[in-house]
């Protein structure tokens, strides 16, 4: 027998074969969600001893179980809360605080680093109207640092937290690390939640 | 002067379809990729809401998942509030500290205080069952959460 040229494989299906695992990833895919508000739990033990906080340094954010929102005894829209967390933190009414663009109402909060925001809900409140709550929240001091980041070197403080996290940035990290405390001292965070 | 002459028939060369496969590859490897396959059947309604002050999670396996939400339409036989899953089954409030006290164990010593808890809970639950959560893992003093929440308005989803 003469010896015959192997005949050609045929690759006319390898694009069927391929499309049918192409459809099967798509179908089981789910891209995960792994990004979220976080917050940091208070310690259980309690401290005895009793900080006495002037009233009007305390921002008080209701939620009803009806998602109804009531802010320092006034019903108000979620979309409103911002701006009114915004003006109760940079009040600085006592005049310690130089960097705060507020009205310096004496009726409203000292200074940042005494103000607190005191959020309330009750056992039948949505999750959803709850998270929309903190992201207004976290969105107002997120709001207030970017200004005094962006006053003070120039960019945004979220821009500067991504940079910290990012492993490529080239920039000097201790350096950037100084100017994110400093602005997060300028404005703690001070967010309660009442049991 | 007939200058739309109509074409010949039979003189359109058929499309070359050679190239095919490699497209379609491209793509396949793209999702296989991408996907992450899921570490644990949901055995309830898992809608995030949505939120856009988001931080992302950094390192995945520091993360503890608790889920919640109501059963989903094949468990209707375990009534319609929101419940608690952890890892494959329901769960009670009570089962939070032995299951966080699980993870740890599985964990090694020196990431232990790194580790986050990652809420996934349906938008439709009620805060009650998160308070009662959170209440649980004060007690066994894993503080770190996170609200685990979609991209997007907060006002989109009323």
């Amino acid at each position: 027998m003469a010896k015959r040229a192997a005949p050609e494989v045929n690759a006319g299906s390898m694009a069927d074969i391929a499309f049918l695992l192409l459809i099967f990833f798509l179908v089981t895919t789910t891209i995960e969600t792994d990004s979220g508000i976080n917050r940091k739990l208070p310690p259980m033990e309690e401290s005895d001893e009793d900080v006495v906080i002037k009233q009007k340094n305390i921002f008080t954010v209701l939620l009803n179980g009806k998602d109804q929102l009531l802010v320092e005894d006034d019903i108000m829209e979620i979309k409103d809360l911002r701006k009114a967390a915004i003006e109760f933190l940079d009040n600085g009414g006592d005049g310690s605080c130089n960097y705060c663009k507020g009205k310096k109402d004496p009726a409203s909060s000292d200074n940042p680093d005494k103000a607190i925001i005191s959020l309330k809900n009750e056992r039948e409140t949505t999750y959803k109207t709850y998270i929309a709550v903190q992201n207004e929240l976290v969105a107002a001091y997120n709001d207030l640092r970017d200004t005094r980041a962006q006053a003070q070197y120039g960019q945004p403080f979220t821009e500067m937290e991504a940079n910290y996290k990012d492993v490529n940035w080239p920039g000097n990290k201790e350096k950037l690390k100084v100017k994110i405390d400093q602005i997060k001292a300028e404005y703690p965070q001070k967010l309660s939640e009442v049991q | 002067m007939s200058k739309f002459k109509k074409k010949k028939s039979g003189d359109m060369p058929a499309v070359n379809t050679a190239s095919l496969p490699d497209i379609v590859f491209m793509l396949l490897f793209f999702f296989m990729v991408a996907t992450v396959m899921r570490q644990n059947t949901l055995k309830i309604q898992n809608n995030l809401p949505f939120a856009d002050q988001v931080e992302k999670l950094d390192k995945k396996d520091l993360v503890m998942y608790i889920y919640a939400g109501k059963p989903s339409a094949n468990y209707t036989q375990y009534g319609t509030e929101a419940k608690i899953q952890l890892n494959d089954d329901f769960a009670d409030v009570n089962d939070i500290a032995s299951f966080i006290a699980a993870e740890r164990a599985s964990k090694r010593e020196e990431l232990i205080p790194f580790l986050t808890t990652a809420l996934k809970v349906d938008s439709d639950a009620n805060m009650g069952l998160i308070g009662d959560i959170k209440q649980e893992l004060r007690k066994v003093n894993a503080l770190k959460i996170n609200y685990t929440t979609k991209k997007g308005s907060v006002f989109g989803n009323k």
